[in-house]
């Protein structure tokens, strides 16, 4: 048994009146030992976050408070110390680190400034002694020319970078804990695969204890010691991480780590030989920015050719800038291309005017990625289906009538029709928007991530529809995620996209087996948690 | 908007706002009962303070000044409430076009708002009213060309970011012409907002026309606030009362559009909710 | 060296809002109904046929309107904004001679505004629902609520007239003949009541802003994580909220700044300051509009130096604007 950093026992974090259930988290149990990463996983709104602000004392506003339980840190309750007492530990004996890694840093202060003030706060170090220990903290972190990056301001970051930096301010005090909260959320596969693994590198040096709170059981199965799972303010489960994973106990976990997509192969199946429908011929977008001086431009596509058969579901791959959304929105034509042709069962749509438009809207449909901003607040469920058909020139009565069918289709009940969006879960939403989609008969369905904003058990759901509707309406498929367990899961053939560029495509199966673009490769090994799934089933 | 509504119920300083707003409106409304005929009719002897029979005094002329406050009312709601419209209307349309076509036309459209937003308003008013001559129509054009930037704004921010929203660009994937787009999905959207700005924008307008007809710009032949403060400045160090209570009338209106427009905001807006 | 390629950009920038200005002007003369030269003139009858017609040459009047246009722009590029009877000057020499008192009334009033404006915004943020934030608050709402010209005169009616504490109008006193300080001392006495007057609008509009800013900064992240490495309380407010508050507050001086010389004129007028402002009401008096479009244009080009002003403050606040 290593020494315990920090003990929580029974704490209970009470919600304002009138939120959806009187505490946020009962009764959790939780110990932390030095030298051990614990996660924390749970499901969005299972207060998972709260317990970790909890700890120092950073929970938001005068409504959200600590009602019950005690936190130990070195002999001392943090619910009942003082804010000065606070203050000496935050950033000293315990740090954190958050999600939004733009955010969390100061956009008017320079790097080095932000790294400086935890010296300032805790040591009475000089100012060129400040500096130095800053340096050698960035170098820690594998930053690239801490010199220059002291100067920086946080724009001028990259997502990763920035994330860096703020592990670097987390680190400069050696706390023995450090809570993590969500910190790789934001960021693309391969970053992500660096910040755990330089996470748990400098964990391992300093023999921190670390808290790591997050939704993916990839990142888990990479990252943790322990496991602790909370379901809805309830710790259901907690353990080895071997024990949870391997052979989780509770109803809850299993059924969660059932939902996540196995990073497997596909049954190989035949390649098939129906015509194109949709094909994208060096096709080129430029997003121009233009400034006072000329300003940037970025190349969203740079001359992409992409096809997709009839009946076949591809998919389009990539981390955030490759241009998979804006493909995706080109071949739809919600997006104006500069250069290229997209045809449409051999013929070309990337030049047609609207009006030429109108009968080809009808024919390719889009699913899109946000649940809350895909679906006008002001419209009755039943409108927002039925307006598609509508303005087809569907006489209303027969398009509403449609659209209460197809939410059967979907799988909500008829009551949905009459109610608004703001009523409806994140999954639900997204059928409502599969609805919307299928109510014009498409040919192609277009998926924009239809399902990364989802939980996990939700999103398992949401996938099993989109298979299913695709193969009964005899659908073609082009589906965007950023993520390669989804798109194994749901894809005949993937195509890899990188600065506006498919720099790879084969099926599924080979794909997965034998990657050819180093990129392709680099894309596989990110992924979090590659092959636990495999360990334990074995 | 129901939920909204509740919310401004809940807001005591709001209620507060609309109240005030109920006894002008009541002011309007029974000031030709409570003074018949012409609030310019002589109605007592000259710079009489405050006493039973003319509970606000009379002015230099022997005018009653309560039923100067009284009538006065009316013409600061009218021309408040139609500049007010017109400055909407416009900036509606120009934000409209600007925040929906962006391009060329979002910067040209941009660049004229901006432009009007920088010149000196008040001035530009006085201008207008001046070389048009003063008359009640005037005024509301006047107000209403020069509070329109801030609508403008509004506007075309709401249907850029609304603009970035997928359900408009699903609505487009189904075939939907522009203005089905606009009046279905962007202005339904915005009008929480646009009322709540809008209702700030009365007071505002309210205090331009109060300077307009304190410079000597107010329509001759009808009776005004700023009219009365300006007959009686020449006369404040003997008789007080005649700059006083337009004075008071001004602010509590005013304040009185302010606090309801702050509760309707706070209400209808929901990224202020929390403050 | 970017800066000051970036000072060349917004001057550059600030060319068509100038040439705008005159286009309005321009076009305010022919809206003005009857003769274009009778507006040029000033008051009807004031000018001698002669002026009018050598005027009508000048402007190119009996020309085409385009013509018309090429002269107004090729008088207002050298300054020549007409003459005014009414006065007996020229118009750009009487708005030169007045544009000091107006530029001491407007930076007295605007430091008053923003300095205690984010003063008192700050301490309603900080003491959010306290009885602190209840008077700022209430303060501010009135203060918002009240016309310049009306408190001018109310001050008046209390300080001057009763109290006697202050002189009731004027810039210093006539016939004093003060030399230095003393004269300094008595200026200053003068400018208390119209720099209040002016300045309680923007203060209040200030304040409320500040408060709404603060509040909003600090729910980021980013204050989070200053508390989260111990950082006390007040170094999170000065160190790392005030400042990104700050940027609206500076974005909205910016703004204000055509409205406060608006603001002026009725101050000016109920203090009879010799500025700007009691010249325009004296050319309103008399009609003298060609008076009143010289005294828009010159504030309205002010106001386009203040905003190029505003726009550097900001660009060395924010580092995130590249230049």
């Amino acid at each position: 048994m290593t020494d315990i950093v920090l003990e929580i026992e029974k704490l209970t974090i009470a919600l304002p009146a009138g939120a959806d259930r009187p505490n946020a988290v009962t009764d959790v149990d939780l110990v932390l030992r030095a030298g051990e990463v614990t996660c924390l996983i749970g499901e969005s709104g299972s207060g998972k976050s709260l317990v970790a602000r909890s700890i120092l004392g950073l929970l938001p506003g005068p409504h959200v408070r600590a009602s019950g339980g005690r936190i130990l840190f070195q002999g001392q309750d943090l619910l009942r110390a003082g804010p000065a007492e606070m203050r000496a530990i935050r950033g000293a004996g315990i740090a954190m680190i958050f999600q939004e890694p733009m955010t969390a840093l100061n956009p008017l202060h320079t790097i080095g400034r932000q790294l400086e003030e935890v010296f300032r706060i805790h040591t009475n170090l000089s100012r060129p002694a400040r500096r130095a220990k800053v340096v050698g903290l960035l170098e820690s972190v594998h930053l690239p020319e801490p010199a220059r990056l002291l100067r920086s301001y946080p724009h001028q970051l990259s997502g990763g970078q920035r994330q860096r930096a703020l592990i670097a301010m987390a680190l400069s005090c050696q706390p023995r804990l450090l809570i993590a909260d969500e910190p790789t959320t934001a960021l693309d596969v391969t970053t992500q695969a660096q910040i755990l693994h330089l996470i748990r590198e400098l964990q391992r040096e300093h023999g921190t204890s670390v808290l790591f709170i997050t939704h993916d059981f990839g990142v888990v199965a990479d990252i943790a010691d322990t496991v602790a799972v909370l379901r809805r303010g309830d710790l259901v489960e907690q353990g080895s991480a071997q024990a949870v994973l391997g052979r989780p106990k509770h109803p809850y976990t299993q059924a969660l780590i059932a939902a996540v997509p196995k990073l497997t192969p596909p049954p190989v199946r035949l390649p098939s030989k129906a015509p194109f429908v949709i094909q994208a011929r060096d096709v080129a977008k430029t997003y121009g920015a233009r400034g006072p001086f000329g300003g940037r431009v970025t190349k969203a596509l740079a001359g992409v050719e992409m096809e997709l058969r009839r009946g076949e579901t591809l998919g389009l791959v990539g981390e955030s800038g490759s241009g998979k959304s804006t493909l995706a929105r080109a071949v739809s034509r919600l997006l104006p291309v500069d250069d290229g042709e997209i045809l449409l069962s051999g013929r070309d749509i990337a030049h047609l005017n609207r009006w030429q438009l109108r009968p080809i809207r009808k024919r390719i449909q889009m699913v899109f990625q946000d649940p809350y901003g895909s679906l006008d607040p002001r419209q009755r469920v039943v409108d927002i289906i039925a307006e598609g058909p509508i303005i087809h020139g569907a006489p209303a009565e027969r398009a509403r009538a449609e659209a209460r069918e197809l939410l059967g289709l979907v799988g909500l009940d008829a009551s949905a029709a009459n109610r608004f969006p703001h009523e409806f879960s994140g999954g639900q939403r997204q059928r409502i928007g599969i609805a919307r989609a299928l109510a014009l008969r498409p040919e192609v369905l277009v998926a924009d991530e239809p399902v990364s904003a989802l939980d996990v058990s939700v999103q398992a759901q949401v996938l099993a529809l989109l298979a299913d509707i695709k193969t009964r309406l005899e659908l073609s498929m082009l589906f965007v995620t950023h993520d390669l367990r989804v798109a194994l899961r749901i894809c005949d053939r993937i195509a890899v996209m990188k600065q506006g560029q498919v720099i790879e495509v084969a099926p599924t199966a080979d794909i997965y087996a034998a990657p050819q673009h180093p990129y392709t490769k680099a894309l596989f090994a990110a992924v979090p948690g590659a092959n636990w799934q495999d360990r334990t089933a074995a | 908007m129901r939920a909204g509504l509740s919310r401004f119920a809940r807001n005591r300083l709001a209620l507060l706002g609309a109240a005030l707003l109920l006894c002008l409106l009541l002011t309007v409304i029974l000031a030709p009962v409570a003074f018949p005929g012409d609030p310019f009719r002589l109605a007592g002897r000259p710079l009489q303070p405050p006493d039973a029979s003319f509970p606000l005094g009379t002015d230099t002329l022997g005018r009653d000044v309560a039923a100067e406050v009284a009538y006065g009312a009316r013409t600061s709601l009218v021309i408040g409430i139609g500049a007010t419209l017109g400055a909407i209307l416009f900036g509606v349309v120009i934000g409209g076009l600007a925040g929906f076509y962006r391009g060329t036309v979002e910067v040209v459209l941009m660049r004229l708002t901006e432009f009007f937003q920088t010149i000196p308003a008040f001035i530009l008013a006085i201008l207008i009213v001046a070389i048009l001559s003063p008359s009640v129509t005037n005024e509301v054009i006047a107000i209403a060309l020069v509070s329109w930037p801030a609508i403008a704004r509004l506007v075309r921010g709401e249907f850029v970011a609304l603009g970035g929203r997928e359900f408009v660009l699903a609505c487009a994937g189904l075939g939907a012409g522009d203005a089905r787009i606009i009046f279905r999905h962007l202005l339904p959207n915005c009008l929480s907002q646009i009322i709540a700005v809008g209702s700030l924008l009365i007071g505002t307008s309210i205090l331009i026309e109060a300077g307009l007809s304190f410079l000597g710009l107010g329509d001759p032949n009808v009776m005004s606030w700023g009219l009365v403060i300006s007959a009686g400045r020449a006369v404040l160090r003997s008789a007080w009362w005649i700059c006083t209570f337009p004075g008071i009338a001004i602010l509590l209106t005013v304040l009185a559009i302010n606090l309801a427009g702050d509760g309707l905001n706070e209400a209808l807006n929901p990224r202020l909710r929390d403050r | 060296m970017r800066l000051i390629r970036y000072i060349g950009y917004r001057l550059l920038l600030a060319v068509p809002v100038i040439l705008g200005i005159v286009v309005l002007n321009f076009f305010l003369i022919h809206l003005a109904p009857g003769d274009a030269a009778s507006v040029l003139a000033g008051e009807t009858g004031a000018a001698t046929p002669e002026y009018m017609a050598q005027l009508r040459h000048k402007f190119g009047l009996d020309q085409p309107l385009s013509a018309q246009f090429l002269h107004y722009l090729l008088n207002m590029a050298h300054l020549d904004l007409g003459y005014s009877f009414r006065n007996d000057s020229p118009v750009a020499a009487l708005i030169f001679d007045r544009l000091w008192p107006t530029a001491l009334l407007m930076v007295t009033a605007f430091v008053i505004a923003l300095a205690l404006g984010i003063l008192l915004g700050l301490i309603a943020a900080t003491g959010r629902n306290t009885w602190r934030d209840g008077v700022i608050s209430l303060v501010s709402l009135v203060a918002y609520a009240t016309p310049g010209f009306w408190l001018g005169l109310m001050m008046i009616v209390v300080f001057a007239i009763r109290l006697e504490w202050l002189p009731t109008s004027g810039f210093d006193t006539v016939g004093a003949y003060n030399e230095g300080w003393a004269e300094v001392a008595d200026v200053a006495r003068h400018l208390v009541m119209p720099a209040v007057a002016l300045a309680l609008f923007y203060l209040a509009l200030y304040a409320r802003l500040m408060r709404a800013t603060v509040l909003e900064q600090a729910g980021m992240d980013y204050v989070t994580t200053a508390r989260a490495k111990g950082q006390t309380e007040r170094k999170v407010m000065t160190g790392h909220v005030m400042k990104n508050a700050l940027l609206p507050i500076v974005t909205m001086a910016g703004i204000q700044a055509g409205n406060l010389i608006g603001g002026s004129i009725v101050v000016e007028t109920v203090f009879g300051w010799p500025g700007i402002g009691t010249l325009a009401f004296d050319a309103l008096q008399s009609r003298d509009l060609n008076l009143l479009l010289g005294i828009f244009f010159i504030s309205a080009c002010l106001v386009v130096v203040i905003n190029l002003v505003v726009d550097l403050v900001y660009v060395t606040l924010d580092p995130r604007i590249e230049i």
